[in-house]
């Protein structure tokens, strides 16, 4: 590993990964989709992780969401040991200190934007006064204001995307995950959205970037390429494009 | 999450899928309203068969000439195997009873009615002036027959609405006469429209004294003699001591049957009670086969809502609350189901009894409460499989359908 600064300790990072495997059978052959990954990170970190398709970086960061569990080694979020977790307990974490960003946007079709944006504060149990204020507020943010009664088929793509953020982060989670999160949409609206996850990054939420797209992984400050499940590289770019 | 959003989401993702929703719906309606509408009509058959019963009287006695009984060898049906009549003099003798109110005679016979120059078929019926009380019929105008010693004698007719209207129109009919057969008969009074029983109405008959009938008809037996009790206690006593006086009176053969009005009604009521139940028992086949659309639905949901499944549990949703999401679900269509069911049954009986109005096709409570528990029960029961298999979907596998 490359880089490994003396601050990087275990206790104090927001993600701590030792020793994580994980294999599949895939028919009668076992897949290694992750070797060995050690990672450390730090909170309001923001982390490009590239590599060629099959490499291991959506498992990676599957296992980061807690959607997957690790076959062996230790997975600390905030100090806490999350392997150990059961199901239950797994999902409070994700709904509380994880967002997710997905490529295809997985907006529920039938809910309009607001009802999308509203999802995860009526799974956490919210009363419906609170919902609706923070659903009203985070529109205002993002923008999405008179978009608020349209449904994803009504939305651009950019727009799609925009209501996939903010229902993400209206929990205000500590890591945000998004998996290729311009692969289906054009350059310019790409470039909109990365902005946008740029600047929830600078008001201090951890973000990690999976892309096979060179651009936008170089304005990470820090990235990590993977290979055949393995970490093969992780550089830290203290100026980094991003400002 | 909180139970009514879980109700609010499931809600939503129902009217999300109209069509299939509908259809589902429909299904299940059709389940319960068949249950609805085939109860009310078993039901309305017994209903009707009791009633007719009832409209005969109450705490009645039918004496019938003549064992229903099949019996062994007996030498003494050699010498004497014909039954012996029901005469006058039997009924007379029936009225001395203790327990017994009132005694009529009863003879039937189909006749032709002529007066005015018109003619017409109709029932006759002989037998005394006890009988109206015995029925409890009403008299439209003029009196019933005259109280004589078990309708002996006079040449009067009562005459049923309809053969009133035939015969004279509007014309009072009191005083006139009929030729009834050969008799000519003076008509003394004319019985309200509408009575009935035994799956005859009144409106058809001539009443005459049982006398003259026997004599019209050439015979000295009865076709019936009916005995009113005085309470529903005595019933069983009065049938008693009538079997008891009439075999006496017979030599000591017990040659008629005895039946109560009770024991008649009891057997009807049992038997279109068990066809009842045996009609919504086949009709809840249909809602079973409801049942397991609402399985095949929800599974073909779960499958087209694959991702949105993984989504929810990226989300933050637990499995339980996935699996309570698709539960509720199919809970909430059964119960929409079942609803509008019930309101189709209730509409369907209420149609039957527009289309014929003397059938009480009512449904039972006890079937309706049963077709919405069963909708309820297969639903639930039928809904926990897919909503397992949508609360164990590996949610990585399920996000990565697109």
């Amino acid at each position: 590993m490359a880089d490994a600064s003396p601050q990087e300790q275990p206790e104090s990072s927001l993600i701590s990964l030792q020793g994580i495997e994980r294999t599949f059978l895939l028919g009668y052959s076992k897949v290694h989709a992750l070797r060995d990954v050690n990672l450390q990170i730090q909170p309001g970190e923001y982390i490009a992780v590239m590599g060629p398709s099959g490499s291991g970086k959506s498992t990676l960061l599957n296992m980061i969401g807690l959607l997957d569990r690790p076959d062996a080694g230790t997975y600390l979020l905030e100090g806490r040991d999350i392997t150990t977790l059961n199901l239950d307990e797994q999902a409070k974490v994700r709904s509380e200190r994880i967002g997710f960003i997905f490529q295809s946007f997985h907006l529920v079709p039938r809910l309009t934007a607001a009802g999308n944006i509203e999802l995860p504060l009526t799974l956490a149990g919210m009363p419906a006064g609170e919902r609706s204020k923070r659903v009203a507020q985070a529109l205002k943010e993002y923008g999405l204001d008179d978009r608020a009664h349209h449904r994803p088929n009504e939305l651009s793509g950019g727009q799609r995307q925009r209501v996939a953020i903010a229902r993400a982060t209206i929990l205000r989670p500590a890591v945000l995950l998004a998996d290729e999160p311009t692969g289906n949409l054009d350059k310019a609206t790409g470039e909109e959205v990365v902005r946008l996850l740029e600047t929830l990054n600078a008001q201090g939420m951890t973000l990690i970037v999976v892309t096979h797209d060179q651009a936008p992984g170089a304005r990470a400050r820090r990235q990590i390429r993977m290979e055949d499940g393995a970490i093969v590289s992780d550089v830290k770019n203290s100026t980094g494009t991003h400002p | 999450m909180r139970i009514i959003d879980t109700f609010r989401y499931a809600a939503q993702a129902a009217t999300g899928t109209p069509l299939r929703t509908g259809l589902l719906m429909l299904a299940m309606s059709i389940g319960v309203a068949a249950v609805v509408i085939l109860t009310a009509l078993g039901d309305g058959a017994r209903r009707y068969v009791v009633d007719e019963f009832s409209a005969i009287g109450t705490n009645l006695v039918i004496v019938l000439p003549g064992r229903s009984e099949t019996r062994g060898f007996n030498p003494a049906n050699l010498v004497t195997s014909t039954p012996r009549d029901l005469t006058l003099d039997d009924a007379s003798s029936l009225l001395r009873l203790p327990g017994v109110t009132r005694v009529s005679p009863i003879l039937i016979a189909t006749t032709e009615v002529n007066a005015a120059g018109k003619l017409r078929e109709a029932m006759l019926l002989g037998t005394n002036d006890e009988y109206i009380d015995i029925r409890q019929l009403k008299m439209g105008m003029g009196r019933f027959l005259s109280k004589t010693e078990q309708g002996h004698g006079a040449s009067e007719i009562v005459l049923g609405a309809l053969i009133r209207e035939e015969i004279f129109g509007n014309e009072n009919p009191l005083g006139k006469t009929v030729r009834v057969g050969d008799r000519r008969l003076r008509v003394v009074g004319v019985l309200a429209a509408g009575g009935r029983g035994m799956g005859m109405t009144t409106d058809e008959l001539l009443i005459v004294p049982a006398a003259t009938a026997q004599a019209m008809l050439d015979t000295n037996t009865l076709f019936r003699i009916i005995v009113e009790a005085r309470s529903r206690d005595q019933l069983e006593e009065v049938k008693a001591r009538v079997l008891k006086m009439i075999t006496q009176r017979h030599e000591g053969d017990e040659d008629i049957t005895v039946i109560t009005q009770d024991a008649v009604l009891q057997t009807f009521d049992k038997i279109l009670g068990v066809l009842t139940l045996g009609v919504a028992g086949i009709a809840a086949i249909s809602l079973a086969v409801a049942g397991i659309l609402v399985m095949n639905v929800m599974l073909v949901s779960v499958t087209q809502r694959t991702a949105e499944i993984g989504l929810l549990k990226a989300l933050g949703a637990t499995s339980g609350a996935v699996r309570q999401m698709f539960l509720v679900e199919a809970v909430l269509l059964s119960l929409a189901g079942a609803l509008i069911g019930i309101c189709l049954g209730y509409l369907g009986a209420a149609v039957l009894r527009q289309l014929y109005p003397a059938f009480p096709a009512y449904p039972p409570l006890w079937a309706v409460m049963a077709g919405f528990g069963t909708a309820m029960l297969s639903g639930v029961i039928f809904g926990v499989m897919p909503a397992r298999r949508a609360a164990g979907l590996d949610p990585i596998q399920a996000l990565s359908k697109r």
